[in-house]
């Protein structure tokens, strides 16, 4: 690991200036992602700035919205009892993922803001755009198993991993930020991400210093009846190979609303509004399910090994799907 | 300087900032119960609590523990008596090499607390919440085993 210095944050103000003012430095969490990366050498930042004793640390609920701070930590979010009951797929999105120490640790925005698990990525010795830009992506001629089948250009390939994500995706969530230079931003979730392109190393639209502060949750009709469903190679503690992120309102068995959002599949948190559409006046009813699901997935392009995926993530939708319009509501 | 209290005990140690908590407790302060097995957060080995929750020692810093009460596996027995969850892992048999073993009882005394009535663990409900752990002995049979019997 690189030499660093640590600063501990002592207002949001002073955090966001402090890591606005030095190009090589970023904000630590819970450091699940950041110490992980610095150990392998993907990351080397010059200064760390610690955010994670900020006051921005609590779940504050009203009949119209929550407001959860960004360094909320996740077990905290996934236990939290209005949250499970008002928006249930952010709790199961989060009991999905990580061990009980990670979610322990790591933090809402954290979460979020993670990076993708592609195994070059990962390893300093391999060429990859995203960490070392213009070095070519050895995913696109190596192993791609894991890799994504929707939002991929030339340039990148990977995954964006983040359960929590694919939740906040169909939820109408919104992001409030703090810069380094004083001002504040609120930024819709949709959007947030953004796709690889030429420049897979810009994973969001934040800018350098701007600190993450709350995410905002408004009630939606739907939110009540929503629901996570996540598929990996093993029973437990490990990434999505394919995940989705639903959510119905239902009157007398036709679809009012649907939301739809993809995980384990996509570079980014991935919304898919053709396919709710599609249910829209519809019987809740399998067959529209997998008409949906078939739409979800209507432009993904496979590699050489993850074929797969564009099959398997069809059926988690409509299983999702299915599950959800049999929960009483 | 860095402040750290680990079982109770005030420490102050000259510390790089890079020392995460396992190399402070283990290179620094001689407490060699957590274990490092992957030292990137997959394996559970290195797992203590840090104000009373489970955590992964491995990739927390141990200059942002400033204030923290830590506790590791020697800080559980109460002076010669080991804790039930000790006792358990001995008569269940419920390790082989033994090297997990520190950051599996951290583990299940934490999954002990964090749940409101011990009805609802389940022995899936075990798994589940013990799956950050990793066996590569595979006694996962006899640590479910030691953690029921505690649970009743
Ligand atoms: C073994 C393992 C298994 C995992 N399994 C899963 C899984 O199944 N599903 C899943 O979704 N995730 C999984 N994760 C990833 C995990 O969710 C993230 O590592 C974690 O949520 C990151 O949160 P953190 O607080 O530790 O962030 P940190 O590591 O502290 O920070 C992560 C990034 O966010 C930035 N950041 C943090 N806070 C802010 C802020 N307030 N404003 C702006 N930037 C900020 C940091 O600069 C950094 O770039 C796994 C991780 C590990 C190690
Ligand atoms: S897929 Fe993206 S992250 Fe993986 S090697 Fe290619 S450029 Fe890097
Ligand atoms: S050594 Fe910390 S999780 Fe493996
Ligand atoms: S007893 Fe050997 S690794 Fe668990």
């Amino acid at each position: 690991m690189r030499p660093f210095a640590y600063v501990e944050g002592v207002s949001v103000a002073d955090a966001a200036a402090a890591v606005h003012a030095a190009p090589t430095a970023i904000f630590l969490a819970g450091g699940t992602t950041v110490v992980d990366l610095m150990k392998l050498g993907v990351l080397a930042p010059a200064t760390l700035v610690d955010v994670h004793r900020l006051p921005l640390g609590d779940i504050e609920l009203d009949d119209r919205r929550a407001r959860i701070g960004a360094c909320v930590r996740n077990a905290q979010l996934a236990e939290h009892p209005d949250i499970r009951a008002r928006w249930p797929v952010v709790g199961e999105a989060l009991l999905s993922g990580m061990s009980p120490q990670l979610r322990n640790m790591s933090t809402v925005a954290g979460n979020v803001l993670q990076r993708t698990r592609c195994p070059y990525y990962r390893d300093p010795h391999s060429a990859c755009n995203k960490r070392e830009p213009g070095t070519g992506c050895a995913a696109r001629t190596g192993w791609d198993r894991d890799a994504a089948v929707l939002g991929t250009s030339p340039h990148c390939i990977a995954v964006f991993p983040s359960d929590l994500a694919t939740a906040l995706a169909i939820l109408d969530t919104i992001i409030y930020t703090r810069r380094g230079d004083g001002g504040a931003r609120r930024l819709p979730f949709d959007g947030f991400h953004r796709l690889p392109g030429r420049s897979p190393e810009r994973e969001t639209v934040l800018d350098h210093g701007e600190l993450v502060t709350h995410f905002e949750l408004p009630d939606l009709a739907l939110s009540r009846r929503s629901h996570y469903l996540k598929v990996r190679d093993r029973a437990s503690y490990e990434f999505a190979l394919a995940s989705a992120a639903v959510a119905l309102d239902v009157e007398r068995g036709l679809v009012r609303d649907a939301r739809i959002a993809l995980g384990g599949v996509a570079t980014r948190p991935w919304r898919c509004p053709a396919a709710e559409q599609s249910l829209r006046g519809r019987r809740a009813e399998p067959a529209a399910f997998r008409a949906a699901a078939d739409l979800a997935l209507a432009d993904a392009v496979a590699g050489a090994h993850n074929g797969f995926k564009i099959e398997l993530a069809r059926h988690v939708v409509a299983r999702a799907l299915t599950e959800l319009a049999a929960r009483p509501g | 300087m860095v402040r750290l209290t680990v079982n109770g005990e005030h420490h102050e140690l000259a510390l790089d900032p890079r020392t995460t908590l396992l190399d402070a407790l283990r290179d620094h302060l001689g407490l060699t119960g957590a274990k490092k097995g992957c030292d990137h957060g997959q394996c559970g080995a290195c797992t203590v609590h840090v104000d009373g929750r489970r955590v992964l020692s491995c990739l927390a810093l141990a200059v942002a523990q400033r204030g923290r009460e830590i506790m590791t596996i020697e800080g559980l027995a109460l002076g010669a008596h080991l804790h039930p969850m000790q006792l358990a892992f001995i008569e269940c048999d419920a390790l082989q090499c033994g090297f997990c073993t520190p950051g599996q009882i951290m583990s299940a005394v934490a999954l002990l607390a964090e749940v409101d009535h011990r009805r609802e663990l389940t022995d899936v409900a075990i798994r589940e919440r013990m799956s950050g752990n990793l066996c590569r002995c595979g006694a996962y049979p006899n640590i479910l085993a030691a953690i029921r019997r505690v649970r009743t």
